[in-house]
């Protein structure tokens, strides 16, 4: 046969090794920013883990950044990196018998964290539970929606990430691209993050999402106040999930989170778990609190509770 | 049998009469007599109260109350009228007003003050703008008065480590029919499968 012939030709052999290595180092350039690209494309792609950044560095990132997305979004938009205060353990109250299941919070927490519009992603699940049935989440709904809430007979459960004291998701990043933070909120950083998604399959509350796509932000919706490890945009390719609202509630005075402003009904609660004056101490020393897989020893700072 | 029972009902009336005059009398000369309750009150006081101590007439930041528009200050029609307090139902104004809160446990002039009509009463007498209305409701739902107190029940908003925003009861319960009216929700999220 004649094509085996060539491929015995040992100067053919030579010439298919010397090809892939030629293969490999034009792959290996590909992935490299171009020799023209700007200094910025640079700077990112060798810019260290968050938590490895001195604080020069840290300036210089967070100087860049807020130039590329002011660019972008064509205003002028804030990336502070406010480190967590000392004496500061977050915790957060949902009171069950007060939710109605309107989705408020859903949509605000949308506009303040700046999630993708399309593709479409919520950091706050809602479900729709049975009273008959308690919190059996086999028979949660998601999808609900008549004229009006709450329908009969139903109570209502939003589920967003539970900032465990144990987080199993940080466990599992091969890449300590997450982490918590001794405020107890745990974070992401967007520009470590390789997306393996492995954080996501380990949250027991599916409280991380995906962007799939390079998220659609409208810049007219875009909110400029952002925190690198909070709600900052995104890139295509990397996990997200609730911080708190930590571009919020890491200041002096921090307002509290965009979910707890907008509820109509005032179910929804947040505090220092280590002051004993906070509405967070009150609900836990004085209401019937409920955490949710408490049996994953995940230990949540989200306290389910009844107030009646 | 009957008149044993009635004659209970004399004691008993007299009794009242008598507790009415003391807290009248308690109210009226204000300071040694307030300082009196404040301890009574301290002394029992619940383990929470005790965990959270409050200043005696502590303020709450809250909004104006949430008026039907050009209904305030009720004197503007009232000034001209005689206070009539006999319990009945009203004919010729307020028909819109349909109590669905304790009905035929109570009137108007239970809440609402007969002779300052831009005012409600406690009810020890004690006569209270409506800006002040949630000691008024806290009477009754003193659970929920003790909830919203620490920000637990209702809405609080403002700063979690600083300057926190009230509302009212009736920025949110219809005093007249309090239960929270049904709301449309917004949007379910995407089905992952129409996610394209």
């Amino acid at each position: 046969m004649p094509t085996q012939g060539k491929c015995d030709d040992p100067a053919f052999r030579m010439s298919r090794r010397k090809m892939m290595k030629g293969v490999a180092a034009v792959l290996g350039a590909m992935a490299l920013p171009a020799k023209d690209a700007p200094a910025s494309v640079w700077e990112s792609f060798f810019q260290k883990n968050f938590r490895e950044l001195s604080p020069e560095d840290l300036k210089g990132v967070l100087a860049r950044l807020e130039k590329e997305y002011s660019e972008k979004y064509k205003k002028a938009v804030k990336v502070r990196a406010t480190p967590p205060v000392e004496g500061i353990l977050f915790g957060y109250g949902l009171d069950l018998s007060r939710c109605i299941g309107c989705r408020r919070c859903v949509y605000a927490c949308v506009g303040e964290n700046n999630q993708s519009r399309d593709p479409q992603i919520h950091w706050i699940r809602v479900l729709q539970l049975n009273k008959e049935r308690g919190v059996d989440l086999e028979d949660a709904e998601q999808y609900y929606n008549p004229a009006k809430v709450p329908e009969k007979g139903h109570f209502y459960m939003p589920v967003q990430c539970q900032q465990c004291e144990y987080p199993p998701c940080v466990k599992v990043c091969p890449v300590q691209a997450t982490w918590k933070e001794r405020d107890g909120i745990t974070v992401v950083d967007y520009n470590w993050c390789i997306g393996c998604r492995y954080c996501m399959a380990a949250c027991p509350y599916g409280a991380r999402h995906f962007n799939w796509k390079k998220p659609g932000l409208p810049p007219a919706e875009m909110n400029p106040e952002t925190h690198y490890l909070g709600n900052r945009p995104r890139p295509v390719g990397v996990v997200e999930k609730c911080t708190f609202c930590i571009q919020r509630v890491r200041n002096t005075p921090g307002r509290y989170t965009a979910c707890v402003e907008i509820c109509p009904v005032g179910a929804r609660k947040f505090g220092n778990l280590l002051d004993p004056e906070s509405e967070m101490r009150y609900i836990i020393e004085n209401k019937r609190v409920f955490i949710l897989k408490e049996d994953l020893n995940t230990r949540p700072k989200f306290y389910y509770f009844y107030a009646t | 049998m009957k008149r044993e029972y009635l004659r209970y009902g004399r004691v008993l009336a007299a009794a009242a009469v008598v507790v009415c005059l003391s807290a009248w009398s308690a109210f009226a000369a204000p300071a040694p007599a307030l300082g009196k309750e404040k301890d009574a009150r301290a002394a029992a006081s619940s383990p929470s109260d005790k965990q959270f101590p409050e200043p005696a007439n502590r303020q709450f930041p809250v909004p104006p109350p949430p008026f039907t528009p050009g209904i305030f200050p009720c004197s503007d029609c009232h000034k001209e009228m005689k206070p009539n307090p006999k319990r009945r139902e009203l004919k010729d104004e307020h028909t819109n007003i349909v109590l669905n809160h304790a009905q035929g446990e109570r009137w108007c002039l239970d809440c609402h003050d007969t002779y300052d009509r831009d005012k409600l009463h406690l009810v020890n007498g004690q006569r209270i703008g409506f800006e002040e209305s949630y000691r008024l409701c806290g009477q009754c739902h003193g659970d929920k008065y003790r909830d919203w107190k620490v920000g637990v029940h209702g809405k609080r908003t403002g700063m979690w480590n600083g300057e926190k925003q009230y509302l009212l009861c009736v920025n949110c319960h219809n005093p007249h029919d309090p239960r929270f009216k049904p709301l449309a929700p917004m949007p379910p999220p995407v089905r992952p499968g129409d996610i394209r």
